[in-house]
């Protein structure tokens, strides 16, 4: 069985270690390519968060598997301590971004993964889970 | 990891050659935006074919090259965005507006010369 990882994020070098590594755990898990970099690409985006908005926080990655069918996959958690997000509808949303990005991260995110999950709590951080199930 | 700028006749090729981090794209756009000038050229393409990641920054990146290139007189065409890229961009909601596309080198380096020659024949 695979283990887990956990890459701290402190700097935009760290975005690319995360996503390297979460490829490289998804090939192993056996992903398709496609499956691969969209697991990539979803790390790029939630690490990236991080040093946009709380400056530091972590990424953890590992092999999981769904407690109704069985089906193995890889999940991914991106933790931080930051200010949080007040309304998370409205992060949710395409389009709306409260710094300079594009404002498709969250949303984004969620249409390249099977699971999305978040945790906010403002003043103290936030916490995205996100999945994808092997086919 | 810089990433090597090569001129050729009246362009400039761009080609990445590893993964790149935030800083190295936007030295990479300040790079560009000075040689277009220095060198005069009319065109200039930047291949991705190595990157297996193309999140919000880069095509936002991209996006401000194609804009700041075209002020300096100069067209820009990306080239080489993997199929599995293509399919994560499009998921994330991203568009590559404000560049051209080509499949690889040689369709650009066509695309280029076309487009110059349609311009002299303007003029």
């Amino acid at each position: 069985m695979l283990e887990g990882v956990l890459i701290p994020i402190v700097s935009d070098q760290d975005i690319v270690a995360a996503r390297q590594s979460g490829r490289a755990m998804a090939a192993k898990l056996g992903f398709s390519a496609t499956d691969q970099i969209c697991i990539a690409t979803a790390i790029s985006e939630l690490s990236r968060n991080i040093v946009e908005y709380a400056k530091e926080g972590e990424i953890q990655l590992a092999p999981c598997r769904a407690r109704d069918n069985g089906r193995a996959g890889i999940q991914i958690v991106a933790r931080d301590k930051g200010p949080g997000i007040p309304d998370i509808s409205l992060a949710l949303k395409d389009g709306y971004s409260t710094s300079r990005s594009l404002g498709l991260g969250l949303p984004g995110t969620r249409r390249l993964m099977d699971d999305f999950e978040i945790v906010s709590d403002p003043g103290k951080g936030t916490a995205v889970t996100i999945r994808k199930w092997l086919r | 990891m810089e990433v090597p700028i090569l001129k050729q006749g009246d362009y400039l090729i761009a080609s990445i050659q590893a993964a790149l981090s935030d800083a190295d794209l936007l030295r990479l756009r300040d790079d560009l935006a000075q040689r277009v000038g220095k060198y005069r050229s009319k065109g200039v393409i930047i291949d991705v074919t190595v990157l297996d990641v193309m999140d919000s920054f880069a095509v936002r990146t991209l996006r401000s090259v194609g804009q700041i290139l075209k002020m300096r007189g100069a067209e820009t065409v990306i080239v080489g965005i993997q199929p599995e890229v293509a399919f994560a961009m499009v998921q994330l909601g991203l568009s590559l507006t404000d560049v051209w596309t080509a499949l690889d080198l040689e369709e650009a380096l066509s695309f280029l010369n076309r487009l110059s020659r349609a311009d002299e024949s303007h003029a």
